[in-house]
């Protein structure tokens, strides 16, 4: 497929459909009887499932050999904060209607609260460091800084395991999808230094072995 | 499949149906041209008789209990689709959707253990032990949400005293049905199945303490723990044990479902105690359902007065 702005405009508007799938809900009242907990959890999904497709970007462009899918990739991450803020707000408007007492206590004492809002916190810069401008004013660095995304990736997955009581297949799901992304990239690190391990005496004496 | 509905049912009783199913569940229901009254004959082709009492029917005459709060009722809508009740799935939502799977009759409830009276009652005839009374109870869940209940039950000591405990019987255990192909939740292994809870026989034997066979004037919906579960008010919702296949009368404190599951996080005795936190959550306020705002937890969920004695001298952090 080539990447052309339509298409762009085209994805932008499916990752619209969550959002408007909980309105649609809300407009006709069908946001359970605990509607609060529903949009909490609605959220929340929706901004780890865009996260982990924000870091399924490099892998599947490697192995597709599509490099235009780079040109989602910033969409992608605004949108995983897009929904993490709605998330946070939810939890900080209508959970708590801004009791900063109950929230920073939770935030302090709750490992799975913690995790969380660990992830929405270092998810902030790397949604104001997302424009072009940032981009080139960092250079070398807005690489560095966005490696965040990973601790961010983890800790939200976290956040989601140690918050279910029992039935835990859902957040183990999301966990072996990172895993498995995180670990491509070990791989790609990997064969991209290979080379360099040929310059090692102990690389020549264990391919003798073989 | 093709449903007869039989005559004594009223239409105005089954039109009522349609408006607590959900748009999602109604459109499901239809599409497996159940509708309504699939719901309400769950197990029609297991050949029942029209005469034995199927989860929906009325339950007649109910004596009003003074324990009953005058708080605003919860409606049955919420009440009936918004459930913990893992043994029908894990979301909330679930419950109500594979609520056709369990079909609950017949239905066998055995009394065994250290009782001079051991018997098996079928699920009828258990139902006449003691005369069924309407109680108002709040509930307050363990994950910090509370409704309140128009519950239908009898007391559990009207069945203790005709079981005529031994001496040795100091705690009851309950157990619910275990059949993966009535409770289809039971064929992930997130809990220990069957589940099992365990009350304390002075907290079995107290007034507050009762067996619920209905609500709202009716017989319980499946989601809700048909045809028979435990309500004990001051304990948090996973005490109240659903579905209940045997109530066994032993010398030890017996093993509970969630504590042997997480023993840090969920005790034995399980009190609605505002001081003791779940280990991942506060339990100070909760939200009940239908208010925007939460609200402060009470000690025992509210019934301290009349509970607090059982639980004189212990410590509450330690046994929570």
């Amino acid at each position: 497929m080539k990447y052309s702005p339509a298409l762009k405009a085209v994805v932008f508007v499916a990752c619209l459909i969550p959002l408007g799938q909980l309105l649609y809900y809300a407009w006709v009242g069908d946001l359970t009887a605990n509607p609060i907990e529903f949009i909490t959890h609605f959220t929340g999904d929706w901004s780890l499932i865009f996260l982990l497709a924000t870091l399924g970007v490099t892998p599947l462009r490697k192995i597709l050999g599509w490099n235009d899918l780079i040109k989602f990739r910033r969409m992608l991450g605004l949108f995983a904060f897009f929904y993490a803020l709605l998330h946070f707000s939810t939890y900080m408007v209508l959970d708590h209607f801004f009791d900063f007492p109950a929230i920073v206590k939770d935030i302090i004492k709750r490992p799975y609260v913690t995790a969380g809002f660990t992830a929405f916190v270092l998810m902030i810069p790397l949604a104001i460091t997302s424009t072009a401008a940032m981009i080139r004013r960092l250079g070398k660095r807005w690489q560095r800084l966005h490696r965040l995304v990973y601790v961010a990736a983890i800790a939200g997955v976290v956040h989601f395991y140690w918050l279910v009581k029992a039935d835990i297949r859902r957040p183990v799901q999301y966990g072996l999808v990172l895993a498995v992304l995180l670990g491509c990239r070990l791989v790609i690190i990997w064969a991209q230094r290979w080379p360099k391990f040929q310059k090692f005496q102990w690389f020549h004496s264990f391919k003798s072995w073989s | 499949m093709l449903i007869k509905i039989p005559s004594d049912i009223k239409s105005s009783e089954i039109t009522s149906k349609k408006l607590y199913l959900n748009r999602r569940q109604f459109i499901l229901a239809a599409s497996a041209s159940a509708l309504s009254a699939g719901a309400v004959f769950s197990g029609l082709d297991t050949s029942l008789s029209t005469h034995q009492v199927i989860a929906g029917e009325k339950l007649g005459d109910l004596h009003k209990s003074s324990f009953s709060t005058s708080e605003k009722l919860n409606s049955f809508k919420d009440i009936t689709t918004y459930n913990n009740f893992y043994e029908l799935g894990t979301d909330k939502s679930d419950p109500a959707e594979n609520a056709k799977y369990l079909t609950t009759r017949p239905w066998m409830v055995a009394i065994e253990g250290e009782v001079k009276k051991p018997k098996t009652y079928d699920i009828d005839a258990l139902m006449k032990v003691a005369p069924l009374e309407e109680r108002v109870y709040r509930l307050r869940c363990v994950e910090a949400w509370s409704m309140v209940i128009p519950w239908v039950g009898f007391p559990l000591s009207a069945l203790v005293k005709l079981a005529e405990p031994t001496g040795n019987a100091k705690y009851i255990q309950f157990i619910t049905l275990q059949d993966p192909k009535r409770m289809p939740g039971q064929k992930v292994p997130v809990l220990e199945w069957p589940y099992v809870e365990g009350l304390r026989m002075d907290e079995a034997m107290h007034p507050l303490t009762i067996l619920s066979v209905g609500l709202y004037g009716e017989t319980l919906p499946a989601q809700n723990g048909a045809p028979i579960r435990l309500v004990v008010p001051w304990k948090y919702g996973f005490k109240s044990i659903k579905s209940i296949v045997k109530i066994r009368f032993v010398d030890k404190q017996p093993p509970t479902a969630w504590n042997l599951m997480q023993s840090q996080e969920y005790g034995f005795y399980s009190n609605v105690n505002p001081e003791v936190d779940h280990p991942r959550w506060s339990q100070a306020t909760e939200r009940r359902i239908g208010e925007f705002f939460r609200r402060k937890t009470l000690m025992f969920n509210g019934y301290g007065e009349q509970v607090a004695d059982l639980y004189r001298g212990m410590d509450l952090k330690k046994y929570y």
